[in-house]
């Protein structure tokens, strides 16, 4: 490092003028983090990670596409998939870093619900994660009708028809939304405008997470806050390294489909062309969309005069902007579940509340099946709305440490929990 | 606490993946697995299955099935050298132009050239098969994969092979089984009376086929073509070989595909190993 003087200088003398390195060196190099972060806090890291993937893959894949409704699946499976040189290998990792994408971001957001990251001083850090949710919402769905297959078609077609639940211009919303009389060409575009636009979005609002997020610095498994200055540690080496190590076992899933199963995760009918003269026997969305799709297909009744339809429609949305409440809803003092003895099993029910969701999805909604979704999506409401307020009130926590350092270091590290550690 | 719930909620996420993906419309035997040589990590195609699939295709299916998305100059994949490409390219009449009189004009096929497909458009396929559209097969494999139950190739296979005169009476049997059970789940009024399975005019009926009957008259004859390496030309061999060509068409990276992911996967084992003992090394002095 010391073979010559002027690269210092010329980093200082660039500094002085933006100062980058130095905020290089406060945020990711002297970044005080709490030191008990378990593997459970690689996550956010790797989400951030799949977008710079899903970025750099879009645009090259963009090159190559062509957004309209005669050549769109040509250009997709004939152009990238056969003639364009590791074109199969762009498109696959693009195809399959959305699925990734959801399953980290799903990760990290019930990281969250377990050691109740949501809490003060974090909730507008929680609402920005639960922006880029949504947009992540947007942006996959937009994506997955551009290769306009069948199932691109027809989840085009389904999720815009939502909109005409609206009340009085729902109709006109929907024409407004397709640029036709019905999903056409002129929606293929501005499908592939937005979602060209969106992740760039979404990079900014990663930002503000980080900002928000940088404010009081990570939660912890303990939930309690960092009082002495041996409760942290700086954030490199000690988690560079080990959001690195994840990093490595991350690609390594990844890889497994991409390059041995890159279909497993997607519909096979997407890859017959998109037909509008023909349903196909089963409108599905991709896994991450299931639970969602669950709860809108579990309303099929009217109340009074207000239509299932809007109704779905409405629960489903509200499911999402359910969480923006979460900081009030849940009425416990203390963040972590470990300390929480009822929560903590609540929250394993509600795990299997969203799978037993996200299975009903799959299906067909009859008979016993729909019965099952409608109870399931009656307990989601339940868990956010009854539970997590009553819970709070009723609940008596188990004493918490007096520091992270105290926890760590003066005692055996406890085996029982799973949570805690890691690898250390 | 944590990895006990991790693993109950992974095994339903399996679970609820399968469930979900085997429901479906149309009632249909489920195709047997075959042994595939493409199968597994390490599967590659076989050549000469490969060419007489080629040849299968050529001879019988071509007829009514296009195969839009695969072009003359693909075949050398199959092993073929570059003038037998010339040859099958220079086989099908391509309407090219317009020309400097600003006429359309026929020339023969180059290897440049996407298979010419055997009618003019869909609506023309459907008038010359009784209203059917016998589908294009280019990716016919990656489209009718089944996930945690079978492969595309398993289901075509099994499709091309699953053809019989009259529906066998265990089929009968277990039908009228299945007819009765969905009567149990059914309101009184809504029942329907239990009887044989009866294939509709002008079908054929096929076990794995969804609906059990299919417009496609079974396309495969014992001897049907005369394979140019002496295979004798069953219908089973024939099925399989041009199986093994259709996923091929569907997926012709495949063999590169794996064997770079091999690569790449022990590189990152390597990687991830070489971590993990940093890891431990830098964070040994927090303990």
């Amino acid at each position: 490092m010391t073979v010559s003087e002027w690269p210092k200088q010329a980093v200082s003398w660039f500094d002085e003028r933006l100062p980058v390195f130095t905020f290089m060196q406060h945020e990711l190099n002297e970044y005080p983090t709490p030191r008990n972060l378990s593997y459970w806090w690689n996550f956010g890291s790797l989400a951030g990670i799949v977008l710079v993937v899903m970025i750099a893959t879009g645009i090259v894949l963009a090159m190559h596409y062509t957004p309209h409704v005669d050549m769109a699946y040509d250009s997709i499976e004939q152009r990238i998939m056969r003639d364009v040189n590791y074109g199969w290998l762009m498109r696959y990792v693009h195809l399959n870093g959305a699925s990734m994408f959801f399953l980290l971001v799903y990760i990290h957001l019930f990281r969250g619900l377990y050691y109740g990251s949501y809490k003060a001083p974090r909730e507008v850090l929680w609402w920005l994660g639960i922006i880029l949710l949504l947009l992540m919402m947007m942006t996959a769905f937009m994506g997955y009708v551009l290769p306009w297959g069948q199932m691109s078609f027809w989840a085009a077609t389904v999720i815009t028809n939502l909109f005409s639940a609206i009340p009085l211009i729902g109709d006109q919303i929907v024409t407004w939304l397709w640029g036709g009389f019905a999903v056409g060409n002129p929606t293929l575009n501005r499908f592939y405008s937005l979602h060209y636009l969106m992740p760039f979005v979404i990079v900014g609002v990663v930002m503000l997470h980080l900002v928000a997020l940088h404010m009081h610095g990570s939660n912890n498994p303990l939930g309690i806050d960092r009082k002495e200055e041996r409760d942290s540690i700086p954030f490199h080496p000690y988690y560079t390294i080990k959001d690195a190590l994840g990093l490595g076992v991350f690609f390594i899933v990844f890889a497994v489909f991409v390059f041995f199963a890159p279909n497993f995760l997607g519909e096979a009918e997407n890859y017959v062309r998109a037909n509008p003269f023909q349903t196909p026997a089963e409108i599905v969305p991709d896994w991450y969309f299931l639970p969602y799709y669950a709860i809108l297909r579990s309303i099929t009744f009217d109340i009074w005069f207000i239509p299932a339809k809007l109704i779905g429609v409405t629960a489903m949305f509200g499911s999402l902007m359910l969480l923006f409440a979460l900081p009030w809803l849940d009425t416990s003092k203390v963040r972590s579940a470990r300390f929480r003895p009822i929560y903590k099993q609540v929250y394993w029910v509600f795990v299997v509340d969203c799978l037993v969701l996200g299975w009903v999805g799959a299906n067909r909604p009859e008979g016993h099946i729909l019965i099952i979704g409608q109870v399931a999506t009656a307990y989601y409401f339940l868990h956010f709305l009854v539970l997590m307020p009553l819970i709070g009130w009723f609940e008596k926590p188990r004493p918490l440490p007096d520091s992270i350092s105290k926890a760590v270091l003066e005692r055996p590290a406890p085996p029982a929990e799973a949570g805690t550690g890691g690898a250390e | 606490m944590m990895r006990r719930g991790i693993l109950a909620a992974l095994s339903a996420a399996v679970i609820g993946l399968g469930v979900g993906a085997s429901v479906s419309a149309a009632e249909f035997e489920a195709p047997p697995l075959q042994d595939w040589s493409f199968s597994g990590i390490f599967g590659a195609y076989e050549k000469a299955s490969l060419q007489r699939g080629f040849q299968v295709y050529r001879e019988v299916c071509a007829g009514c099935h296009s195969m839009k998305l695969v072009a003359y100059r693909n075949l050398s994949a199959l092993g073929y050298s570059e003038k037998e490409v010339k040859a099958f390219a220079a086989e099908a009449e391509v309407t090219d132009g317009p020309n400097d009189d600003g006429e359309m004009f026929p020339r023969p096929g180059l290897p440049s050239d996407r298979f010419v497909p055997p009618f003019a458009n869909d609506q023309a396929a459907r008038a010359a098969n009784n209203g059917a559209f016998p589908p294009d097969l280019s990716v016919l494999t990656k489209a009718r994969y089944r996930r945690m139950g079978w492969e595309g190739s398993d289901y075509i296979y099994a499709v091309l092979t699953g053809y019989h005169d009259e529906p066998p009476a265990d089929f009968q049997e277990k039908y009228r089984e299945e007819q009765k059970k969905k009567n149990k789940d059914r309101e009184e009024k809504d029942k329907k009376e239990i009887k044989d399975f009866q294939v509709a005019e002008g079908m054929n009926f096929n076990l794995y086929f969804p609906g059990y009957q299919i417009a496609m008259p079974p396309p495969l004859a014992d001897d049907g073509v005369e394979f140019a390496d002496g295979t004798k030309a069953t219908v089973k061999q024939m099925a399989k070989d041009v199986t093994t060509f259709l996923a091929w068409a569907a997926e012709p990276e495949m063999e590169e595909r794996k064997r770079l992911g091999i690569k790449v996967i022990l590189f990152l084992l390597v990687l991830t190993g070489l971590l993990f003992a940093l890891k431990r090394k830098i964070w040994a002095d927090l303990h």
